[in-house]
């Protein structure tokens, strides 16, 4: 008793000091210059690993799977047609939480890891950017669609824009090739005009 | 005491010393005037008129952009005393103060797109959406206007694009200024252009542009050797420059999109070295997007296997090209890319197996 008591004590300091210390972290995080740290802040507090880090179940319940963080919708995961929506129930996910099934068609989550040829090793600052602030992909493509939050982050500062960036390019690389999304089951193919 | 001499050469040195600061503070940009709310306001008409001003240039690309089916009309207007810098015949450079305008029409003019460089050497877009009674244009909203109804155009809807859809084009290529480059107004035309052309107008090309002294520093060969699309066959020249002048403004190698490593645009020094270049980003090139099956950009002698074609087929908005300025798909140019795919490529492959 006389020997534990002493460590006990000694782990409950330390973990007291660690919660003392991780708002202080993340504070230091929000304001600090270096682009990477605070893009990390940025991409942890947007939520950005709700979506496009792939969830796994764990002894509590899904959870993120860091060991494919931010790479998106599995490649090997493949989606069966998504259940017919019935009112009030509009949208349909995966059990990842990478693939989303709405109005819109089925929409997967990006890669967003250096990756060169399946996520954003090839972008530049001037594409990522374009794409939030425009809502299309690499600024001119098709519509970024939903549940991605572009009415909210097209808001960010080019600043806080570049240091998502920043942080997203010097994160591990994972090759995970990304489906396309599908459109809606009723889109008609082919509108022919003259 | 201070005499009255004293005070007023103080008040004298500190009014001039006030002069030289003022003079020699740095001046803030004069922002420019907004926009006009009419298009009669742009000095397009001739003064008091409705006419096209007498000093507007009437031009067409020879590789026009498709829109659904428009009939289009396009000017230029450079201020007196001012030239175009030709001296990069694939990037001309405009003085301040030049204004572009594009008529849209199904039937009567449905909208006008303007653009205009400023002082700064910045450029600004805007559209201006024809009044019911054809008198004058109206300046659009900045977001655009998704839905117009337009009798006569495809599904009775017609859309004005938001100035964001404006850049998304016109920000891409090497200057914001589309179809006015030595390739597009080249006097060698390309007669298996589709929609080319505005007939019954008299329409300035590179050698009358020259002629008028409005061009500076362009390379005289261009002159004596117009602009013309090293192809393999007419149809091939056809098809190549039909995706120059639709989609290489954002896929070629040197603007934002340069990454996809997908270049459509053709050069006015032409070569078969250029085309062959395009056609090495385009034949058996595994692309990023895949629709169902199909994930080959162009698959030489099956049009059918070629992710080309299938996007300039769908007017699905997550899988259609030109992902926007568009709603109906181009039949003619499906048709003419389809068999430049299926009989020319497949040819070329053919000639090519040998020496493999």
């Amino acid at each position: 008793m006389t020997t534990t008591l002493p460590l006990v004590r000694h782990l409950c300091a330390a973990l007291a000091l660690a919660a003392l210390a991780a708002p202080a972290l993340a504070q230091e995080d929000a304001t600090t210059d270096d682009p990477v740290a605070r893009g990390k802040y940025l991409v942890t507090i947007a939520g950005c690993n709700d979506c496009h880090t792939p969830l796994k179940m764990g002894a509590n319940g899904p959870e993120p799977d860091m060991s494919r963080m931010l790479s998106g919708h599995p490649q090997d995961l493949e989606m069966p047609p998504a259940p017919a929506p019935q009112d009030p129930w509009a949208f349909a996910a995966a059990v990842t939480n990478t693939a989303w099934a709405g109005p819109w068609g089925v929409s997967f989550t990006a890669n967003l890891t250096p990756d060169r040829e399946t996520g954003l090793g090839k972008w530049t600052l001037r594409n990522f950017v374009e794409t939030i602030r425009t809502g299309r992909h690499l600024g001119r493509g098709r519509a970024i669609l939903p549940p991605m939050p572009i009415p909210m982050y097209k808001h960010m500062t080019d600043d806080d824009l570049a240091a998502v960036f920043a942080y997203l390019q010097s994160i591990p690389p994972v090759r995970n090739k990304v489906p396309s999304p599908r459109p809606p089951a009723t889109a008609s193919a082919s509108t022919e005009g003259q | 005491m201070t005499s009255v001499r004293d005070t007023c050469l103080l008040i004298l040195r500190l009014v001039v010393l006030g002069a030289v600061l003022w003079a020699a503070a740095p001046r803030a940009a004069e922002a420019p005037p907004p926009l006009p709310q009419k298009l009669s306001e742009t000095g397009l008409f001739a003064r008091g008129t409705r006419e096209i001003g007498p000093d507007k240039l009437a031009y067409a690309p020879q590789y026009p952009l498709w829109s659904d089916g428009a009939v289009k009309r396009r000017w230029l207007w450079l201020p007196p005393g001012t030239r175009i810098d030709a001296a990069n015949p694939d990037a001309w450079q405009f003085p301040p103060g030049t204004r572009l305008w594009k008529e849209f029409g199904f039937g009567k003019p449905v909208e006008t797109r303007y653009i205009e460089r400023l002082a700064d050497g910045s450029w600004r877009f805007a559209a201006y959406v024809w009044d019911a009674d054809g008198r004058d244009a109206r300046l659009a909203p900045a977001a655009g206007i998704a839905s117009l109804p337009v009798r006569q155009a495809p599904g009775g809807r017609y859309t004005i694009p938001s100035r964001d859809d404006c850049l998304a084009c016109h920000d891409a290529g090497a200057v914001p200024v589309l179809g006015v480059s030595a390739l597009q107004l080249s006097p060698d035309r390309d007669p298996l252009a589709p929609h080319a052309g505005a007939p019954g107008e008299k329409l300035e090309d590179l050698a009358t542009l020259s002629a008028r002294g409005l061009l500076e520093h362009l390379p005289p060969e261009l002159l004596s050797e117009p602009p013309r699309i090293a192809a393999a066959t007419p149809r091939a020249r056809a098809a190549l420059g039909y995706l120059h002048g639709n989609c290489g403004h954002c896929h070629n190698a040197g603007g934002p999109l340069a990454a996809l490593e997908l270049d459509l645009e053709q050069p006015a020094r032409a070569s078969p070295a250029a085309t062959a270049a395009t056609l090495a980003t385009l034949v058996g090139v595994a692309s990023e997007f895949r629709l169902e099956d199909v994930g080959t950009r162009v698959v030489a002698g099956a049009d059918g296997e070629s992710l080309l074609l299938a996007r300039m087929r769908s007017r699905d908005p997550l899988v259609q090209m030109p992902p926007l300025g568009t709603a109906v798909s181009d039949r003619e140019a499906i048709a003419l890319v389809g068999h430049w795919i299926r009989d020319d490529l497949s040819a070329v492959q053919a000639r090519q197996e040998p020496s493999r």
